[in-house]
C-alpha cells in the first residue's frame, strides 16, 4: 500500500514536471534551441503568485486588497502571475531569438539563444534575491490541506485538480498544434523555417506566440507549485526543470506526448528512487537513465530524428 | 596584497582554469556543461590521495594522479558523449555531472554529504603560477597541429574532415585534456579552501563557466582568460561603484545588472569579446603590421 501511495505522491509531483517538460520540448522541437529562460519563468511565476497572495509585492499591494479581499488575492496572483510572464516572454523573444534572427541569419548557429537565455535567468534568479532574499518563502494555501483517502491511499484535493488541470492544459495544446491554423504554421516552422517562410508563414510573427505559449506553461506550472508545496525560493526553477529535461528527453525531444509520458514517469521514479534509496542517492537513478539514453537512444522513446542536429 | 585582494585572485586563477577546460572542447565547437561533474572527480580524488584516511601521498602528486584519474573517466565517457551532438551533447555532460555529484554525495569514505576535509593546503604561492602554467599551455595547445585541426572543425565539420583532419581523435582528445584541466583546477580548490563537498559543484557552476568561455569567445585561446577575467571584475565593481555611490540597490542588484550585460554583448559580439578578427587587428595595431592575413576563413562575426 505504501507503494502505492509512493506511486500517487510521484504522478501528483510528475504534473508540475509535465508542463515545464512541454515548455522545453517546444522551444526545442519549433526552435532548435535549450531554453534557459524556462527554469527562470517557472521560478518568477511560483514567486509571483507567493507575493501576490502574502501581500509581499514590491508595490501594489494594498491596490489588490481592495480589489480583490483578502480572500481572494489568489485570483489576483495567478493574473499578475499570468500577465508578467506573458510580457516577460516577448522581452525575451526580441533577445534571444528575433533580434540574433534578424542581424546573423540562422540564430541558433552561434549558441547566441543558449547564452542570451543564461543571462535572463541570471537576472530573474537575481532579482528576486535581491527583491525577496535567498531564504525559502512560505506560502498559506488558500485551500487549506483538503484530502480524501480511497482505502487508505491518501489523495490532496488541491494535487489532483493540479495535476487534471495540467493534463487538460497540456493536451488542449497537443489539439491546437494538430488541429488549427496556428498549429500548422508551427509545426511547418518545426519542420524546415525557410520553406515555411515561402509557403507564406510569418515566422517572425509566430515565434513570439511560441515563447508566449511556453511561458504560460511555466507560469501555470509555477503557480500550481506554490499552492501545492507552498515553499518557493529564488532557486526552485533550477531543482525543476533539471528533472523536467530529463523527462524531456526521455519522451523525445520536440514531441509533446513524450514529454507528457517522460515528465509523469520521471516523477514517478524520482518518487520511488527516494523511498527505495534514499533522497541524497535519488538523482543517480534520474540522470543516469538520462545518460544511457543520450548514449544509446538520443531519439527517446518518441523522438525525431530531425531534432537537435543543428550546430546548437 | 590585502587578504581581499588575495581572495579574489584565487577565485579568479580557479575559474580561469575552469576555463579553459571548457574552453578546448568548445573551442571544436562542442559545449560541455559537465564542468561541476569533472571538478568533482578532481577535487575528491586528490583529496582523497592526500588525505590521511586514503592514500597520504603528497599533494602534487596527489593533483596529478588526480589529473590522470579524471583523464581516465574523461577518455572513457567520451565516446559515447561524442557520439552526440548540439543540444544532446550539452544535456549529456550536463546528466554526468548530476550522476558524479550524486555519486560523490554517497560515498561515505569521502565524507558523503557531510562534505570531506582536505589536509595539504595550496595558497597562492602556488595557485598563481599554476594558473600561468595552464594558461600558457593552452596558448601552445591551440597553436599546435591538433589545435588548428579544433578550430577547423568548430568552422565547419565536413570541410575538415575533407581535409583529412580525424575529427573523431582531435574531438576525444580536446575534451580529455580539458576535463583533466578541470581536474586540476578543482584539486587546487580543495587545497586552497582544505575542504569540499559535493553540493558546491551544482550547475549554476557549470552554467557560469561555459558562460566565462561563449562571453570571451571560442575563437582564440584569450577567450576564456577574457571571460573569466570579465566575471570576476565586473561584478564586484559594480559593487564597489554602488556602494561608493550609496547606491544599495545597485549593490544588491548587480548581478542583475551583470545578466542584462551578457544579453546586450551578445547582441553586439555574438562570437564573444575576441574573434580572430580583432585579435588580427589588435596584432597590427600594437606592431605595426601592414596586414595581417589570416589562414583561417570565417573570424569575426
Amino acid at each position: 500500500m505504501l507503494v502505492i501511495q509512493q506511486l500517487v505522491n510521484g504522478l501528483m509531483l510528475g504534473g508540475v514536471y509535465v508542463m515545464v517538460a512541454v515548455a522545453f520540448t517546444l522551444i526545442i522541437g519549433m526552435l532548435n534551441f535549450l531554453n534557459f529562460t524556462i527554469p527562470a519563468l517557472f521560478m518568477f511565476a511560483a514567486v509571483l503568485m507567493y507575493a501576490t497572495m502574502m501581500g509581499q509585492l514590491p508595490f501594489g499591494n494594498d491596490l489588490i486588497l481592495s480589489i480583490f479581499g483578502m480572500e481572494y488575492r489568489w485570483v489576483a496572483g495567478i493574473i499578475v502571475a499570468l500577465v508578467v510572464i506573458a510580457l516577460a516572454s516577448l522581452v525575451i523573444e526580441r533577445f534571444t531569438y528575433r533580434y540574433m534572427k534578424a542581424k546573423y541569419g540562422d540564430a541558433t548557429e552561434h549558441a547566441l539563444p543558449l547564452v542570451s537565455s543564461l543571462g535572463f535567468l541570471i537576472i530573474f534568479e537575481h532579482f528576486v534575491v535581491s527583491t525577496w532574499g535567498s531564504d525559502p518563502l512560505t506560502a498559506v494555501s488558500p485551500f487549506g490541506q483538503g484530502t480524501f483517502s480511497i482505502d487508505t491511499i491518501i489523495f490532496s484535493v488541491p494535487q489532483i485538480v493540479s495535476l487534471l488541470l495540467s493534463l487538460v492544459v497540456v493536451i488542449m495544446l497537443s489539439v491546437m498544434l494538430k488541429a488549427t491554423k496556428l498549429g500548422r504554421a508551427l509545426r511547418a516552422i518545426a519542420e524546415r523555417p525557410d520553406t515555411a517562410t515561402l509557403m507564406g508563414v510569418e515566422v517572425g510573427r509566430i515565434v513570439p506566440v511560441v515563447y508566449v505559449i511556453t511561458g504560460l506553461l511555466c507560469a501555470v506550472s509555477g503557480i500550481l507549485f506554490t499552492i501545492n508545496y507552498a515553499t518557493v525560493d529564488a532557486y526552485v526553477g533550477d531543482s525543476v526543470a533539471t528533472v523536467a529535461i530529463a523527462g524531456m528527453v526521455l519522451g523525445g525531444l520536440g514531441n509533446v506526448w513524450g514529454a507528457i509520458i517522460g515528465g509523469l514517469f520521471i516523477g514517478m521514479l524520482e518518487v520511488m528512487s527516494i523511498y527505495i534509496v534514499g533522497a541524497e542517492f535519488a538523482k543517480v537513478p534520474i540522470w543516469g537513465l538520462l545518460l544511457l539514453l543520450l548514449a544509446f537512444k538520443p531519439t527517446g522513446l518518441f523522438g525525431h530524428t530531425l531534432i537537435g542536429k543543428g550546430k546548437f | 596584497m590585502s587578504g581581499y585582494m588575495e581572495a579574489q585572485l584565487i577565485i579568479l586563477c580557479l575559474s580561469i582554469i575552469y576555463a579553459y577546460g571548457i574552453f578546448l572542447p568548445a573551442a571544436s565547437g562542442q559545449l560541455n556543461l559537465g564542468a561541476a561533474g569533472f571538478i568533482t572527480l578532481g577535487a575528491y580524488a586528490s583529496a582523497w590521495f592526500n588525505a590521511g584516511t586514503g592514500a597520504e601521498l603528497p599533494m602534487w602528486l596527489s593533483i596529478m594522479l588526480a589529473m590522470v584519474f579524471t583523464g581516465v573517466i574523461a577518455f572513457a565517457i567520451s565516446f559515447p558523449i561524442l557520439r552526440t551532438r548540439g543540444v544532446y551533447m550539452v544535456l549529456a555532460t550536463f546528466a554526468f555531472a548530476e550522476v558524479v555529484s550524486g555519486i560523490a554525495i554517497n560515498l561515505e569514505f569521502v565524507g558523503g554529504a557531510s562534505g570531506f576535509p582536505v589536509d595539504d593546503h595550496a595558497d597562492v604561492t602556488v595557485i598563481v603560477p599554476v594558473t600561468i602554467l595552464v594558461i600558457l599551455f593552452s596558448f601552445y595547445f591551440m597553436s599546435t597541429r591538433l589545435g588548428l585541426a579544433l578550430r577547423s572543425i568548430h568552422d565547419d565539420e565536413s570541410v575538415a574532415t575533407l581535409f583529412g583532419v580525424n575529427v573523431r581523435t582531435a574531438k576525444v582528445v580536446a575534451f580529455t585534456v580539458g576535463a583533466m584541466l578541470m581536474s586540476l583546477g578543482g584539486s587546487l580548490y580543495g587545497h586552497h579552501y582544505n575542504y569540499i563537498e559535493a553540493q558546491t559543484f551544482n550547475v549554476l557552476l557549470s552554467i557560469y563557466i561555459l558562460l566565462y568561455v561563449l562571453m570571451g569567445g571560442t575563437q582564440t585561446a584569450w577567450g576564456p582568460l577574457i571571460g573569466a577575467a570579465f566575471f570576476a571584475i565586473v561584478p564586484e565593481t559594480l559593487r564597489e561603484i554602488a556602494e561608493s555611490a550609496g547606491l544599495k540597490w545597485l549593490a544588491e542588484g548587480r548581478f542583475m545588472m551583470f545578466g542584462a550585460f551578457i544579453v546586450l554583448l551578445m547582441v553586439f559580439r555574438p562570437e564573444g569579446v575576441m574573434t580572430r578578427t580583432l585579435q588580427n587587428r589588435l596584432g597590427s595595431g600594437l606592431f605595426r603590421q601592414k596586414k595581417v592575413v589570416s589562414d583561417d576563413a570565417g573570424g569575426g562575426s
